[in-house]
């Protein structure tokens, strides 16, 4: 795909996303793993280039259904970048207010559903937003990320023969990343792959190289076009590799070294380095957005943990739980 | 010499040994081969092969239903969920089927399976990762419940669970997987139904189980140290449970405690707390998390956990009052 295609800003700005993403993934998980930040990280650094070349087709009005592995998706659609970090240190002014952790990041002021503890769980959401902003005489889409170990899950298949019966503008995009948790998805995973099982559902859909945003977008563009012109439901297989661990304490040691090495030379990051062609630039957008996220994690560092009382909050409004002060 | 080991270990350990005893003992779970997400599978692909160790897709409705399938033709399947709240997508097999079968079609069936849930509040695991959820399924005619807090009741227990012909829920405490004990000796059967006294005491009965004995143990001790004698009982499993001590407990002390971690309301403790309520004079009370999703932020989280402080206040009202 010849960088051509796309206006050099809009391509410096896909680049600034993924660094974004990647910055914020690592220094997530060093925050994590130096006891700052509670609970697991899934890392996404690797698979930059699947939210941030799908979301770069969508409107702020379109929607995004997310995994466990979401802060990318998240940051992809636009959701704050400093919200996020109070979020993942469990902070006041966290996007959830310290209720959801990585695992559960959304921004609702962006479209983005929220992330998702459970496999699979984002893909009925999904197609029921479709069916939700119909109703409404919306023209938003909903893109759905998911994980190849995703397919496996009775949800994938109810959710691609909803949304293809119903014709709802739903992108399901499902990341490859070669991994299920410990487990090498093609030993517990049958057939072509999950493309496949989308067109026997009669939705059509596209593979594409996941380590390359330029083709990513491309891809994306004219899936979204179609659907937008009313053509029901598409596919988009991104076939990626996760550089990490399944949560940051994993070291990984079910993988081959070869495989990894091999995937690193395929960094989406050194792939888009390479079509921006500008290398001075290129290190001029590191150094701003590791100064960026350097700002964030210093105020998320600072900021205080929510009050005792908030835990109570937010439950339901009827037959609420009492704030047991005494606690 | 010391067996020093982790409860992770003990368990995989223990399943080993029934597997070698057993030949229809398998196992089927998401990454079982790799040996569990707390090495309580640990070396069992190494020695019983891909057949017994069963790697499955991120199937939880047909990892639990396939376990049950398997089950009526003869085997023994050890179902595994992972965490507690992976049980879900697996509910409708679980209590529609694997509970049913036997009753339904009139004892022509038995539905002998072990389904293992690691379960329990897990600091940073949040609203998706850190349910307490073994109350529902004593609710569910047909299953048994266990849910042990040591590694030697984990491992007489399982034990149990795998010579009996009824589907077992095993729900295991998942922060104590790491947790090392010198396991000298063989490791029994225990069987179900029948709780530990793990401290004797004439003034207040403290019963609990599962994640919240730690911290019941620690309040104990505490409350020893100020002139108070708990008689403390772990049950060990909730379904069938051992009313008989803890009625024979309470009648001697005329106070009883009920602790359990997660949400009180409809909880088991409010089962244990009737019970004792009907048939005994002593004077009752329950503590329990508050009725929320738990929470991320380690502020918010406390709230869900019992504390050692908590147990020791209440013990100390009700033995003033
Ligand atoms: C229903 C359910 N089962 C199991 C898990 C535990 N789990 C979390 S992530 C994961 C692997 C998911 O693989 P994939 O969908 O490929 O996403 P990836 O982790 O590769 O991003 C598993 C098994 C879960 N969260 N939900």
């Amino acid at each position: 795909m010849p960088a051509a295609d796309l206006s050099a800003d809009h391509l410096f700005d896909l680049y600034r996303r993924m660094k974004t993403i990647r910055v914020f993934e690592d220094t997530c998980v060093a925050a994590h793993k130096a006891g700052e930040i509670p609970g697991y990280i899934h890392s996404s650094a690797g698979q930059e280039a699947v939210p941030v070349g799908v979301c770069a087709v969508l409107t702020r009005e379109d929607r995004i259904t997310s995994t466990h592995r979401g802060h990318g998706h998240g940051l992809a659609k636009g959701a704050d970048l400093e919200r996020m970090m109070l979020e993942l240190y469990g902070r006041v002014g966290g996007l959830c207010g310290g209720k959801g952790g990585s695992m559960h990041v959304a921004d609702f002021s962006v479209g983005m559903l929220g992330a998702n503890g459970i496999v699979a769980g984002g893909i009925p959401i999904a197609v029921g937003a479709a069916q939700g902003l119909r109703l409404f005489g919306s023209q938003a889409v909903v893109a759905c990320f998911f994980g190849d170990g995703a397919v496996n899950r009775g949800p994938f298949m109810e959710g691609l023969n909803w949304a293809a019966v119903y014709g709802l503008p739903v992108l399901f995009v499902c990341e490859d990343n070669t991994f299920s948790a410990f487990t090498h998805s093609s030993t517990t995973t049958a057939g072509p792959g999950p493309l496949a099982r989308a067109q026997a559902c009669g939705v059509a859909g596209e593979r594409v190289d996941g380590n390359d945003v330029i083709a990513v977008r491309a891809a994306a563009e004219r899936l979204v076009g179609e659907m937008r012109a009313g053509g029901g439901p598409r596919f988009l297989w991104c076939r990626t590799y996760r550089f990490s661990g399944h949560v940051s304490i994993d070291p990984a040691t079910y993988r081959k070294q070869e495989d990894l090495d091999a995937a690193l030379k395929r960094d989406p990051l050194l792939v888009t380095r390479g079509q921006l062609g500008d290398a001075a630039a290129a290190d001029a957008i590191d150094a701003e957005v590791e100064a960026e996220i350097a700002r964030v994690q210093d105020i998320a560092r600072k900021a205080p943990y929510p009050p005792r009382a908030e835990a109570f909050d937010d439950v339901q409004d009827i037959g609420s739980p009492a704030v047991e002060a005494a606690r | 010499m010391s067996n020093v080991i982790t409860m992770g270990e003990v368990a995989a350990r223990t399943l080993a040994d029934e597997m070698r005893r057993d030949p229809t003992i398998w196992v089927l779970g998401e990454d079982v081969q790799a040996g569990g997400i707390f090495a309580q599978y640990k070396g069992l692909f190494q020695e019983f092969g891909a057949a017994r160790v069963v790697n499955t897709p991120i199937a939880e409705s047909t990892i639990m239903g396939a376990g049950l399938g398997a089950a009526l033709v003869g085997t023994r399947p050890v179902i595994e969920m992972r965490i507690a709240d992976f049980v879900m997508p697996a509910i409708d097999e679980l209590v529609n089927q694997i509970a049913k079968v036997r009753y339904m079609f009139g004892g022509q069936a038995r539905a002998s399976v072990v389904v293992r849930v690691p379960h329990g509040l897990h600091p940073g695991s949040a609203a998706q990762h850190s349910q307490v959820i073994e109350s529902w399924f004593v609710n569910v005619p047909g299953l048994v419940v266990a849910a042990p807090s040591t590694a030697l009741d984990l491992a007489g227990l399982l034990r149990t669970a795998l010579r009996c012909d009824d589907p077992v829920v095993f729900f295991e405490p998942k922060a104590m997987f790491k947790n090392v004990a010198d396991m000298l000796g063989d490791w029994p059967a225990i069987p179900f139904g029948k709780a530990e006294r793990r401290r004797e005491g004439k003034d207040v009965t403290i019963v609990s189980w599962a994640q919240a004995m730690p911290a019941a143990i620690e309040a104990a001790a505490a409350l020893s140290a100020d002139g108070v004698e708990a008689d403390l009982l772990d049950l060990r499993t909730l379904w069938p449970w051992d009313s008989e001590a803890v009625l024979a407990s309470a009648a001697r002390t005329g106070r009883a405690l009920v602790v359990q971690e997660g949400v009180g309301a409809s909880g088991f403790g409010a089962e244990v707390a009737v019970t004792i309520a009907e048939h005994s004079a002593a004077r009752v009370r329950r503590l329990a998390s508050p009725r929320i999703p738990v929470p991320f932020a380690p502020t918010l989280e406390d709230v869900c956990f019992i504390r050692p402080g908590m147990i020791v206040a209440a013990a100390k009202e009700m033995v003033a009052g």
